[in-house]
């Protein structure tokens, strides 16, 4: 009878319920866009990491995962690499980091480039002809609009788009090893190595013994395996006190617009409570109803906030597929909803406690 | 009629602060109401029948004095042991009617049966009230469908489905056109007749009073003789 109470109020006041309902959604999509974003950016590098078709990778001493070095180490040491037992390839690149969120630009031997990683599948144009093109990948084209054959900048410098390819292989945009060091005052420098190994068994002996060389001491030296395994929001320093700093703030946004939202229908149904007081209910009873419609109010500003969450990662991969990526994170469903729930409670707690101290003869001649 | 009364009230007493002034609103009342017995309480604003009508009701406490409701003392019971006899001694029944808008007919009265603690069907005896009171074709509409004269009919049985010791009717016909009102005051007499329902009424209106087995007047927080 208490929860045909709940719905009942719940309809008769439908533009606060949708109102509620609606401020809610957008604290959990807060929570889940945020997260959605996180996990699905870290997916797409594993994913392009994965599309290099390497088995082990060597950064500069110095480096982290996702650190973005400029090419502190030789190109020398990639035939010295390749000359190890059980490497069947090595190829060196150069990372030039640009303006803006995440972005760069990667000097590659395009030859040796499609050798280890299988080769790019070009959607529109070819490979490199002349040392100012610029090879894009599907999601940058489609960001920026760009076809084959137009000049765009980067790095103070105007380059052609001579071919756009399938995404998912380590970078978006490619241009041409020296050219690229010769850019950026790293001639002869490497930014990363990437070494493809005989037999899957080989790899972990081979970085065993790559690890235990004296002269590689400071290098980072990975598996693939390994290296994907470090790509988690765990190990993005700042990423997950930013997410908790977010989370807070839906949480106060919730707990605001529940606040308001109980507190108004405390005052619109002092009437009622009184009635309510009258025929024996305790004050447990009107804090519980209010409870009830509170949580109920959570649970479908949850589902909302699902949906819009959806919504938003439709908008990121049309409007800025290059530059953000959002993941659908399952597992966050159950835990923003909880958020979402306990904002609601704490903010319908100051209004439960009002109603359910409001003097029943003063309620019954309220008009 | 039984011998005892149902409600036993000595010198009873209710004195409220507002800011720094007191204001003694029952000033030493007593009064007996047999079992089955149907009174009307009548006398001007101010006069205390509120009050007292709240204090029967467990609304509120009482400052001194003895007040008995079917063998139980009210004057030591703590809020919720108040609230625990609003639940099954007392119904109420008010001028506005006070049905929540929320609800049909039937959920308010199943609100009430709720918050007792009850569950199941109505009994047959509550089932005989509703026909008594002739809405039963009427308890899937929500108040704002229904007349004044229908929504205190829906209130009234709202108040019986518990079966209280005492109904306590504070100017139950006073939105009421006069066909309604005599509608109300009749069937409350046929509950009081057919049913043996004490009902206690406040009332301004001394045609409402006439349709009860007894009449007392109230002036100055205490009873006329």
């Amino acid at each position: 009878m208490i929860n045909k109470l709940v719905i009942e109020n719940l309809k008769h006041r439908p533009a606060r319920t949708l109102l509620s309902v609606l401020a809610i959604g957008v604290e959990v999509t807060l929570v889940l866009t945020l997260v959605g974003l996180s996990h699905g950016m870290l997916d797409d590098f594993e994913k392009r990491s994965r599309g290099v078709g390497a088995d082990v990778i060597i950064r500069p001493p110095g480096s982290s995962v996702f650190s973005m070095s400029t090419a502190p180490m030789s190109d020398k040491l990639v035939p010295f690499f390749a000359s190890q037992p059980n490497v069947a390839q090595a190829i060196g690149v150069i990372t030039h980091t640009l303006p803006g969120l995440f972005g760069s630009v990667t000097g590659i031997d395009l030859a040796s480039f499609n050798t280890m990683s299988g080769g790019f599948r070009f959607l529109e144009g070819g490979p490199f002809r002349k040392d100012d093109d610029v090879i894009v990948d599907e999601y940058y084209a489609r960001q920026g609009k760009h076809q084959v054959g137009k000049w765009i900048e980067l790095a103070n410098r105007k380059w052609q788009i001579c071919g756009i390819v399938e995404s998912g292989k380590m970078s978006r945009l490619f241009v041409q090893l020296p050219v690229l060091q010769d850019l950026s005052g790293n001639k002869g420098k490497l930014s990363q190595i990437y070494l493809r190994v005989n037999g899957r068994a080989n790899v972990d002996p081979l970085v065993k013994q790559l690890r235990e060389t004296p002269s590689l001491k400071d290098y980072q030296i990975y598996s693939l395996e390994e290296f994907t395994s470090l790509i988690s929001i765990n190990n993005v320093p700042w990423l997950t006190p930013f997410i908790r700093v977010i989370v807070g703030i839906a949480v106060i946004v919730g707990f605001i617009v529940v606040f308001l939202s109980m507190y108004t229908a405390v005052l619109e149904r002092t009437r009622e409570i009184g009635i309510l007081k009258s025929l024996g209910a305790s004050p447990a009873l009107i804090v519980n109803l209010l409870a009830r419609e509170t949580t109920l109010l959570a649970i479908l500003g949850s589902g909302a906030g699902i949906g819009f969450s959806y919504g938003t990662r439709w908008l990121i991969q049309t409007l800025v597929p290059a530059s953000l990526q959002q993941a659908i994170v399952y597992e966050w469903w159950p835990i923003a909803a909880g958020i979402a729930v306990a904002g609601a409670l704490v903010g319908a707690l100051y209004p439960g406690f009002k109603a359910a101290r409001q003097d029943a003869i003063q309620a019954l001649a309220y008009e | 009629m039984s011998a005892s009364p149902i409600i036993r009230i000595r010198d009873l007493r209710k004195t409220y602060r507002t800011g720094d002034v007191e204001v003694h609103a029952l000033r030493g009342v007593d009064l007996d109401i047999p079992r089955g017995e149907f009174v009307a309480i009548v006398g001007p604003s101010g006069s205390g029948k509120s009050t007292l009508f709240h204090i029967l009701g467990g609304l509120t406490g009482p400052t001194a004095g003895t007040i008995h409701i079917d063998g139980k003392d009210l004057l030591g019971l703590t809020d919720a042991q108040r609230t625990e006899m609003r639940k099954s001694t007392v119904g109420f029944v008010f001028q506005k009617y006070n049905l929540l808008p929320t609800l049909t007919a039937e959920g308010n009265i199943e609100i009430a049966r709720y918050i007792s603690g009850r569950n199941g069907g109505w009994d047959s005896q509550f089932r005989q009230i509703l026909d008594l009171l002739g809405i039963s074709g009427r308890l899937h509409h929500k108040p704002r469908a229904m007349s004044g004269g229908e929504q205190q009919r829906v209130a009234i049985a709202r108040a019986l489905v518990n079966h209280p010791a005492i109904l306590l009717a504070d100017e139950p016909t006073g939105n009421l056109d006069t066909e309604n009102s005599n509608a109300v005051l009749g069937i409350l007499r046929d509950l009081n007749h057919r049913a043996g329902q004490t009902i206690l009424m406040i009332t301004h209106n001394p045609e409402a009073a006439a349709f009860a087995d007894r009449v007392i007047r109230m002036r100055d927080g205490r009873i006329e003789a």
